[in-house]
Protein backbone atom coordinates (compact mmCIF):
# COMPACT_ATOMS: atom_id res chain seq x y z
CA UNK A 1 0.00 0.00 0.00
CA UNK A 2 1.17 3.44 -0.95
CA UNK A 3 1.97 6.41 1.74
CA UNK A 4 -0.93 8.27 -0.72
CA UNK A 5 -3.47 4.80 -0.18
CA UNK A 6 -2.37 5.05 3.49
CA UNK A 7 -2.76 8.87 3.63
CA UNK A 8 -6.60 8.39 2.40
CA UNK A 9 -7.49 5.73 4.88
CA UNK A 10 -6.36 8.18 8.04
CA UNK A 11 -8.05 10.65 6.03
CA UNK A 12 -10.66 8.74 6.28
CA UNK A 13 -10.87 7.19 9.61
CA UNK A 14 -10.55 10.80 10.97
CA UNK A 15 -13.78 12.01 9.19
CA UNK A 16 -15.66 8.93 10.89
CA UNK A 17 -14.27 9.71 13.93
CA UNK A 18 -14.97 13.15 13.55
CA UNK A 19 -18.41 12.32 12.90
CA UNK A 20 -19.14 10.06 15.67
CA UNK A 21 -17.58 12.37 18.84
CA UNK A 22 -18.72 15.50 17.22
CA UNK A 23 -15.60 17.21 16.64
CA UNK A 24 -15.45 20.39 14.67
CA UNK A 25 -13.12 20.07 10.80
CA UNK A 26 -13.30 23.53 9.40
CA UNK A 27 -10.36 22.45 6.60
CA UNK A 28 -9.64 20.55 4.01
CA UNK A 29 -7.74 17.47 5.71
CA UNK A 30 -4.55 16.21 3.68
CA UNK A 31 -0.92 15.17 4.74
CA UNK A 32 0.18 18.52 6.60
CA UNK A 33 -3.45 18.22 8.75
CA UNK A 34 -2.14 18.81 12.68
CA UNK A 35 -3.99 15.76 14.76
CA UNK A 36 -2.40 15.78 17.52
CA UNK A 37 -0.15 18.62 19.80
CA UNK A 38 -0.69 22.11 19.16
CA UNK A 39 -3.18 23.06 16.79
CA UNK A 40 -3.91 19.51 16.57
CA UNK A 41 -7.63 17.89 15.92
CA UNK A 42 -7.92 15.53 18.52
CA UNK A 43 -7.32 15.30 21.87
CA UNK A 44 -5.77 12.42 23.70
CA UNK A 45 -8.37 10.16 24.25
CA UNK A 46 -9.63 10.63 20.51
CA UNK A 47 -5.81 10.49 19.45
CA UNK A 48 -6.69 6.61 20.91
CA UNK A 49 -9.64 6.19 19.20
CA UNK A 50 -7.93 7.05 15.77
CA UNK A 51 -5.05 5.28 16.49
CA UNK A 52 -7.43 1.83 17.12
CA UNK A 53 -10.09 2.87 13.42
CA UNK A 54 -6.73 2.75 11.51
CA UNK A 55 -5.53 -0.35 12.83
CA UNK A 56 -8.37 -2.13 12.60
CA UNK A 57 -9.31 -0.56 9.00
CA UNK A 58 -5.58 -1.73 7.88
CA UNK A 59 -6.73 -5.45 9.58
CA UNK A 60 -10.10 -5.41 7.80
CA UNK A 61 -9.53 -4.18 4.51
CA UNK A 62 -6.22 -5.38 3.74
CA UNK A 63 -5.59 -8.29 6.15
CA UNK A 64 -2.58 -7.19 8.11
CA UNK A 65 -1.84 -6.71 11.53
CA UNK A 66 0.13 -3.86 12.42
CA UNK A 67 0.56 -1.90 15.78
CA UNK A 68 0.98 1.80 15.50
CA UNK A 69 1.00 2.45 19.51
CA UNK A 70 3.87 0.33 20.16
CA UNK A 71 6.72 1.32 22.71
CA UNK A 72 8.68 2.21 19.40
CA UNK A 73 6.05 4.74 18.53
CA UNK A 74 5.80 6.38 22.05
CA UNK A 75 8.99 6.72 22.43
CA UNK A 76 10.03 8.68 19.49
CA UNK A 77 11.39 12.08 19.76
CA UNK A 78 9.50 13.42 17.27
CA UNK A 79 5.80 11.86 17.27
CA UNK A 80 4.33 9.73 14.48
CA UNK A 81 1.05 10.99 15.96
CA UNK A 82 1.53 15.00 14.90
CA UNK A 83 0.12 15.04 11.00
CA UNK A 84 -1.44 12.77 9.08
CA UNK A 85 1.20 12.44 7.23
CA UNK A 86 3.93 11.37 9.73
CA UNK A 87 1.16 8.85 10.92
CA UNK A 88 1.10 7.50 7.26
CA UNK A 89 4.49 7.77 7.01
CA UNK A 90 4.56 5.75 10.16
CA UNK A 91 2.51 3.14 9.30
CA UNK A 92 4.32 2.53 5.93
CA UNK A 93 7.17 2.08 7.74
CA UNK A 94 5.64 -0.59 10.20
CA UNK A 95 4.16 -2.27 7.38
CA UNK A 96 7.27 -2.41 5.53
CA UNK A 97 9.03 -4.10 8.28
CA UNK A 98 6.36 -6.56 8.35
CA UNK A 99 6.54 -8.08 5.34
CA UNK A 100 10.53 -7.75 5.69
CA UNK A 101 10.28 -10.18 8.61
CA UNK A 102 7.56 -12.18 6.63
CA UNK B 1 -31.89 -3.48 21.67
CA UNK B 2 -30.00 -6.33 20.04
CA UNK B 3 -29.05 -8.74 22.03
CA UNK B 4 -25.93 -8.55 24.27
CA UNK B 5 -22.50 -9.85 23.05
CA UNK B 6 -20.81 -11.51 25.73
CA UNK B 7 -17.19 -12.42 25.80
CA UNK B 8 -16.37 -15.62 28.59
CA UNK B 9 -13.06 -16.93 28.64
CA UNK B 10 -12.17 -20.55 30.42
CA UNK B 11 -15.44 -21.57 29.40
CA UNK B 12 -14.81 -25.37 29.04
CA UNK B 13 -15.97 -26.58 33.13
CA UNK B 14 -16.14 -24.59 36.11
CA UNK B 15 -17.52 -21.40 36.73
CA UNK B 16 -17.04 -20.11 32.89
CA UNK B 17 -19.26 -22.95 32.28
CA UNK B 18 -22.08 -22.04 34.16
CA UNK B 19 -21.48 -18.40 33.27
CA UNK B 20 -22.15 -18.74 29.51
CA UNK B 21 -25.14 -21.30 30.07
CA UNK B 22 -26.60 -18.33 31.96
CA UNK B 23 -25.96 -15.77 29.57
CA UNK B 24 -27.31 -18.19 27.22
CA UNK B 25 -30.56 -18.66 28.70
CA UNK B 26 -31.08 -14.34 28.87
CA UNK B 27 -30.38 -14.31 25.32
CA UNK B 28 -26.84 -12.98 24.96
CA UNK B 29 -24.97 -14.36 21.89
CA UNK B 30 -21.75 -15.74 24.05
CA UNK B 31 -18.45 -16.44 22.83
CA UNK B 32 -16.30 -18.51 24.72
CA UNK B 33 -12.98 -20.19 24.60
CA UNK B 34 -10.51 -22.31 26.29
CA UNK B 35 -7.67 -24.35 25.91
CA UNK B 36 -9.31 -27.81 24.86
CA UNK B 37 -12.50 -27.71 22.47
CA UNK B 38 -15.80 -27.38 24.79
CA UNK B 39 -19.14 -29.38 24.68
CA UNK B 40 -21.39 -26.94 25.16
CA UNK B 41 -23.54 -26.38 22.27
CA UNK B 42 -25.65 -23.67 21.32
CA UNK B 43 -27.74 -21.71 18.34
CA UNK B 44 -25.77 -18.45 19.86
CA UNK B 45 -22.74 -19.84 21.52
CA UNK B 46 -19.61 -19.87 19.76
CA UNK B 47 -16.46 -21.77 20.99
CA UNK B 48 -12.60 -20.74 20.17
CA UNK B 49 -9.71 -23.09 21.34
CA UNK B 50 -6.93 -20.86 22.40
CA UNK B 51 -4.55 -20.22 25.57
CA UNK B 52 -5.62 -16.73 26.68
CA UNK B 53 -2.42 -15.41 26.79
CA UNK B 54 -1.43 -16.57 22.73
CA UNK B 55 -1.44 -12.56 21.51
CA UNK B 56 -2.20 -13.71 17.94
CA UNK B 57 -4.70 -16.14 17.97
CA UNK B 58 -6.81 -13.88 20.37
CA UNK B 59 -6.10 -11.18 18.27
CA UNK B 60 -7.76 -13.59 15.24
CA UNK B 61 -10.62 -14.72 17.99
CA UNK B 62 -11.29 -10.63 18.11
CA UNK B 63 -10.65 -10.11 14.48
CA UNK B 64 -13.77 -13.22 13.93
CA UNK B 65 -16.26 -11.48 16.64
CA UNK B 66 -15.90 -8.16 14.98
CA UNK B 67 -16.66 -9.34 11.51
CA UNK B 68 -19.62 -11.33 12.55
CA UNK B 69 -20.83 -9.13 15.69
CA UNK B 70 -19.19 -5.62 14.59
CA UNK B 71 -19.62 -5.13 18.45
CA UNK B 72 -18.96 -6.31 22.51
CA UNK B 73 -20.75 -5.25 25.01
CA UNK B 74 -19.47 -7.64 28.04
CA UNK B 75 -16.23 -9.28 28.74
CA UNK B 76 -15.58 -12.00 31.58
CA UNK B 77 -11.94 -12.72 32.20
CA UNK B 78 -13.01 -15.79 33.76
CA UNK B 79 -10.40 -18.40 32.81
CA UNK B 80 -7.36 -19.01 35.40
CA UNK B 81 -5.32 -21.80 36.78
CA UNK B 82 -4.39 -22.05 40.60
CA UNK B 83 -1.05 -23.01 42.33
CA UNK B 84 -1.04 -24.34 45.85
CA UNK B 85 2.40 -24.61 46.78
CA UNK B 86 4.63 -23.27 49.37
CA UNK B 87 6.90 -20.55 47.62
CA UNK B 88 9.54 -22.69 48.79
CA UNK B 89 8.65 -25.11 46.87
CA UNK B 90 7.54 -23.31 44.02
CA UNK B 91 9.27 -24.03 40.39
CA UNK B 92 9.79 -20.86 38.92
CA UNK B 93 8.25 -22.45 35.90
CA UNK B 94 5.08 -22.76 37.76
CA UNK B 95 5.22 -18.73 38.45
CA UNK B 96 5.74 -17.95 35.02
CA UNK B 97 2.63 -19.87 33.82
CA UNK B 98 0.01 -19.09 36.36
CA UNK B 99 1.12 -15.20 35.96
CA UNK B 100 1.03 -15.78 31.92
CA UNK B 101 -2.55 -17.38 32.08
CA UNK B 102 -4.21 -14.84 34.73
CA UNK B 103 -2.46 -11.44 34.45
CA UNK B 104 -1.34 -11.27 30.68
CA UNK B 105 -4.57 -13.51 29.45
CA UNK B 106 -6.76 -11.01 31.75
CA UNK B 107 -5.01 -7.92 30.13
CA UNK B 108 -4.70 -9.35 26.90
CA UNK B 109 -8.72 -9.92 26.54
CA UNK B 110 -9.35 -6.56 28.37
CA UNK B 111 -7.41 -4.53 25.67
CA UNK B 112 -8.33 -6.24 22.60
CA UNK B 113 -12.22 -5.87 24.21
CA UNK B 114 -11.95 -2.19 25.27
CA UNK B 115 -10.75 -1.90 21.40
CA UNK B 116 -14.17 -2.61 20.42
CA UNK B 117 -15.91 -1.56 22.89
CA UNK B 118 -14.58 2.13 22.47
CA UNK B 119 -15.87 2.95 19.57
CA UNK B 120 -19.54 2.00 20.99
CA UNK B 121 -18.79 4.06 24.07
CA UNK B 122 -20.37 1.60 26.47
CA UNK B 123 -18.73 -2.03 27.95
CA UNK B 124 -18.55 -3.95 31.07
CA UNK B 125 -15.18 -5.87 32.01
CA UNK B 126 -15.42 -8.11 34.60
CA UNK B 127 -12.24 -9.46 35.63
CA UNK B 128 -11.81 -12.76 38.19
CA UNK B 129 -9.56 -12.48 41.70
CA UNK B 130 -9.78 -14.61 44.74
CA UNK B 131 -10.78 -14.01 48.55
CA UNK B 132 -7.02 -15.37 48.66
CA UNK B 133 -5.43 -11.85 47.95
CA UNK B 134 -7.43 -10.19 51.13
CA UNK B 135 -6.50 -13.27 53.04
CA UNK B 136 -2.79 -13.27 51.98
CA UNK B 137 -3.56 -16.69 51.87
CA UNK B 138 -0.42 -18.85 53.04
CA UNK B 139 0.32 -22.29 50.32
CA UNK B 140 -0.88 -19.85 47.33
CA UNK B 141 1.94 -17.16 46.71
CA UNK B 142 2.23 -17.32 42.84
CA UNK B 143 -1.86 -17.61 42.49
CA UNK B 144 -2.50 -14.85 44.67
CA UNK B 145 0.36 -12.70 43.54
CA UNK B 146 -0.93 -13.17 40.23
CA UNK B 147 -4.60 -12.22 41.19
CA UNK B 148 -3.37 -8.97 43.01
CA UNK B 149 -1.84 -8.07 39.85
CA UNK B 150 -5.37 -8.54 38.69
CA UNK B 151 -6.96 -6.46 41.00
CA UNK B 152 -4.23 -3.94 39.91
CA UNK B 153 -4.91 -3.83 36.62
CA UNK B 154 -8.98 -3.44 37.11
CA UNK B 155 -8.46 -0.41 39.09
CA UNK B 156 -5.91 1.17 36.69
CA UNK B 157 -7.98 0.26 33.68
CA UNK B 158 -11.09 1.68 35.08
CA UNK B 159 -9.67 4.82 35.34
CA UNK B 160 -8.09 4.73 31.85
CA UNK B 161 -11.22 3.69 29.98
CA UNK B 162 -14.16 5.64 32.04
CA UNK B 163 -14.10 8.27 29.37
CA UNK B 164 -14.66 5.52 27.19
CA UNK B 165 -18.02 4.35 28.62
CA UNK B 166 -16.13 1.05 29.89
CA UNK B 167 -16.23 0.19 33.80
CA UNK B 168 -13.68 -2.41 34.79
CA UNK B 169 -14.73 -4.39 37.75
CA UNK B 170 -13.68 -7.61 39.74
CA UNK B 171 -15.49 -10.12 41.47
CA UNK B 172 -13.30 -12.16 44.20
CA UNK B 173 -15.08 -15.72 45.35
CA UNK B 174 -15.02 -17.98 48.16
CA UNK B 175 -13.58 -21.50 47.22
CA UNK B 176 -16.50 -22.83 45.01
CA UNK B 177 -17.18 -26.41 44.27
CA UNK B 178 -14.95 -26.56 40.77
CA UNK B 179 -12.20 -28.64 39.60
CA UNK B 180 -9.68 -25.77 40.62
CA UNK B 181 -10.23 -26.62 44.46
CA UNK B 182 -10.88 -30.23 44.11
CA UNK B 183 -6.94 -30.88 44.56
CA UNK B 184 -6.91 -28.82 47.16
CA UNK B 185 -6.81 -30.71 50.92
CA UNK B 186 -10.23 -30.77 52.86
CA UNK B 187 -8.47 -29.27 55.48
CA UNK B 188 -7.45 -25.99 53.60
CA UNK B 189 -10.24 -25.62 52.39
CA UNK B 190 -12.10 -25.64 56.10
CA UNK B 191 -9.72 -23.22 57.28
CA UNK B 192 -10.41 -20.86 54.20
CA UNK B 193 -13.90 -21.07 55.46
CA UNK B 194 -13.31 -20.32 58.61
CA UNK B 195 -11.79 -16.93 58.09
CA UNK B 196 -14.92 -15.95 55.75
CA UNK B 197 -17.95 -13.82 57.52
CA UNK B 198 -20.42 -16.48 56.29
CA UNK B 199 -18.85 -20.04 56.78
CA UNK B 200 -19.84 -22.29 53.62
CA UNK B 201 -18.33 -23.20 50.17
CA UNK B 202 -19.62 -20.28 47.38
CA UNK B 203 -22.02 -21.74 44.99
CA UNK B 204 -21.73 -20.90 41.14
CA UNK B 205 -25.10 -18.76 41.78
CA UNK B 206 -23.50 -16.51 44.48
CA UNK B 207 -20.66 -15.80 41.44
CA UNK B 208 -23.30 -14.94 38.69
CA UNK B 209 -25.30 -12.80 40.78
CA UNK B 210 -22.27 -10.39 41.54
CA UNK B 211 -21.19 -10.65 37.34
CA UNK B 212 -25.25 -9.78 36.96
CA UNK B 213 -25.10 -6.64 39.06
CA UNK B 214 -21.50 -5.07 36.96
CA UNK B 215 -23.20 -6.09 33.70
CA UNK B 216 -26.08 -3.92 34.31
CA UNK B 217 -26.41 -1.03 32.28
CA UNK B 218 -27.45 0.75 35.64
CA UNK B 219 -23.67 -0.39 37.00
CA UNK B 220 -22.63 2.11 35.00
CA UNK B 221 -21.32 4.69 37.89
CA UNK B 222 -19.76 1.47 39.88
CA UNK B 223 -15.99 0.81 38.22
CA UNK B 224 -12.82 -0.02 39.51
CA UNK B 225 -14.67 -2.09 42.32
CA UNK B 226 -12.97 -5.72 43.84
CA UNK B 227 -16.22 -7.41 45.25
CA UNK B 228 -15.34 -10.47 47.83
CA UNK B 229 -17.78 -12.62 48.49
CA UNK B 230 -18.92 -14.66 51.64
CA UNK B 231 -17.74 -11.10 54.12
CA UNK B 232 -13.75 -11.45 53.43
Amino acid sequence: MSNDDLTQMIIAATRELAAEQGIEIDTALDADTRLFGEGGLLDSMALVSLVIGVEQALEEKHNVTVALADEKALSQRSSPYRTIGTLAAYAAQELAARRKSG
Amino acid sequence: MAEPVTLITGTRKGIGRHLAEHYLAQGHRVIGCSRQPAELEHAHYQHFTTDVADEPRVKALFASLRKEHGRLDNLINNAGIASMNHSLLTPVETVRRVMETNLTGAFLFAREAAKLMQKAKYGRIVNFTTVAVALNLEGEAAYVASKAAVEALTRVMARELADFGITVNAVGPVPVETDLIRAVPKDKIANLVARQAIKRLGRLEDVTNVVDFFLRRDSGFVTGQVLYLGGV
